[in-house]
């Protein structure tokens, strides 16, 4: 039922799709049904691959790029107090501009390229990942901080040993929250000016009025951004088998 | 004297020598606009187990932190933190078991026993590893945990758990010792078990146990005291010290310890009434 549940899904959404053309009466060109979209696919499929390639690659070093900044971060301000006093405002007032508003100027500076999508899936992950770690950080047990401080642990093994294992959990919330969103970033930067990638596909077809391979553009991107997000959770559960007990607590 | 563990010829952590007496002289604590305690002086003889009493939020958990050095501020009286009977700061003698576990979830219960190992960076050489785990295992069979030291504190009933920070706690090896209602939220057998357990592990070492349980404070102190206000507001004080007769751990079933319960009972009623709580 597990690995049946998602088909099931799946078939039911493709199912909703083809009701609402019949229904509808929608002309191709509007609203293409599900077998002309996988003639589309199949017809434009290597294609489609090479730019599914090049998102993909945008989104995920996004996400390590974000991930990492947003750890750093974390752990910057958790660690120092004048740090927090001074860059928590900033990380704040920062999310009060739209990313998306940011596009065109990361375009501007960094070209066409791979560069500017990076740096917009990266501005879009870094704040959920440094948001939830800091919180993580900053709300160790304290009873394990007395502990650890009769034992005699420093600033830093205490960090090390007590904080940072135990903010995990926060910081896998956080995680998963950006590889949801990751792929937004890298999709509305190539909207904005690109050479290649699905987003760059999907103007070119919507400029030739070539509705279905938009949306078998579409369906790729959606099949690899939930790819991404159940590799993603999977992995954070093996990685953090004592979360679940907590999740509970 | 019924001892609920038969006992063992080679003991893992022999009691330092070195355990010393403490006294606090004229200590004071404020807590925002609250005097706790003021001009209070507490002594805890070397190498006894002295137990202390009184109602909800007397002060007695915020003495013992004091003593711990996890007192929010330092207090007037105490600059530098608490020191021994010698003068010599207390900071890094002292093991602490709370009423929580404490254990961190994602240890195995080896390497929650060791912990302390860790955070200071000590037995990091391969020998010196082995033979902390070594010690660390021989004193999970004294509580009664053999074979479960890899076992995630998840797998572990409340008792268990409880007997793991036991563990974690005598491993630290320190001469002073401050336990904080360690047993309470224990049903009466597993306390009952690891009442036994904790006096025979805890001999010859300075111990002070805060407890809301008369019967476990005669059982375990050589020293049994109440803290108490006069009344409502008032700074707590310390009533004069109570020292039943015989060796912790005491038979319960004893007459004598029984009537001396029923008096604390008593008197704790009146501290309460007195604190208007």
């Amino acid at each position: 039922m597990k690995i049946l549940r998602p088909v099931i899904i799946f078939l039911g959404l493709i199912g909703a799709w083809q009701i609402v053309v019949l229904a509808t009466g929608a002309p191709h060109y509007i609203l293409p049904g599900p077998a002309r979209v996988a003639r589309a696919l199949v017809a434009r499929w290597p294609e489609l691959l090479g730019h599914a390639g090049v998102t993909a690659l945008e989104i995920l070093l996004g996400l390590a790029l974000g991930a990492l900044l947003g750890c750093v971060s974390a752990l910057v301000i958790a660690s120092f107090r004048p740090a927090r006093r001074w860059l928590l405002p900033v990380l704040v007032v920062s999310q009060a501009i739209p990313v998306f508003a940011l596009a065109p100027v990361l375009v501007l500076w960094l070209g066409y390229g791979l560069a500017s999508k990076v740096a917009m899936a990266t501005l879009i992950i870094y704040f959920p990942v440094t948001a939830a770690f800091f919180d993580g950080l900053r709300r160790t047990e304290p009873g394990w901080l007395d502990l650890a401080r009769t034992m005699g642990g420093s600033r830093s093994a205490i960090l090390r040993h007590v904080q940072i294992p135990a903010a995990l959990p926060a910081l896998s919330s956080g995680i998963r929250v950006a590889t949801a969103v990751a792929p937004i970033g890298a999709v509305v930067g190539e909207w904005v000016g690109s050479s290649a990638g699905l987003g760059y596909m999907m103007l070119q077809a919507n400029a030739r009025m070539q509705v279905d391979v938009m949306f078998a553009a579409l369906f790729l991107l959606a099949v690899f951004a939930v790819g991404l997000y159940a590799a993603v959770d999977v992995g954070l559960r093996r990685a953090l088998p004592w979360q679940a007990e907590d999740a509970a607590g | 004297m019924p001892n609920q563990v038969p006992p063992q010829s080679s003991s893992p952590s022999p009691a330092p020598q070195d355990a010393p007496a403490i006294h606090l002289r004229a200590a004071t604590l404020r807590y925002g606009g609250r005097v706790v305690f003021d001009a209070l002086d507490f002594e805890l003889p070397a190498g006894r187990t002295t137990c202390l009493l009184g109602p909800s939020g007397v002060g007695k958990t915020s003495l013992l932190r004091l003593i711990a050095g996890l007192a929010p501020d330092t207090p007037q009286g105490t600059k530098g933190g608490v020191v021994d009977a010698a003068g010599r700061p207390v900071a890094g003698r002292i093991a602490y078991l709370a009423q929580r576990d404490l254990l961190l979830p994602w240890l195995s219960v080896l390497g929650n026993v060791t912990l302390g190992y860790r955070l200071r960076g000590e037995a990091r050489g391969r020998t010196e590893r082995e033979a902390t785990e070594t010690r660390a295992r021989e004193l999970l069979a004294r509580v009664g945990l053999a074979g479960r030291a890899e076992d995630l504190p998840a797998q572990l009933s409340g008792g268990e758990r409880q007997r793991v920070a036991l563990a974690r706690t005598l491993m630290e090896d320190r001469p002073v010792v401050l336990m904080d209602e360690p047993f309470s939220s224990l049903d009466a057998i597993t306390r009952f078990e690891l009442q036994a357990l904790a006096a025979e592990l805890l001999a010859g070492r300075t111990a002070l146990l805060v407890t809301h349980d008369p019967l476990e404070a005669l059982r375990l102190g050589h020293r049994v005291q109440v803290m108490a206000q006069e009344r409502a507001g008032a700074p707590a004080r310390l009533e004069p010290a109570l020292e039943p007769a015989g060796v912790p751990p005491r038979d319960p079933a004893d007459p004598a310890l029984l009537a001396q319960q029923a008096e604390l009972l008593k008197r704790l009623v009146q501290a309460k009434a007195a604190g208007g709580a």
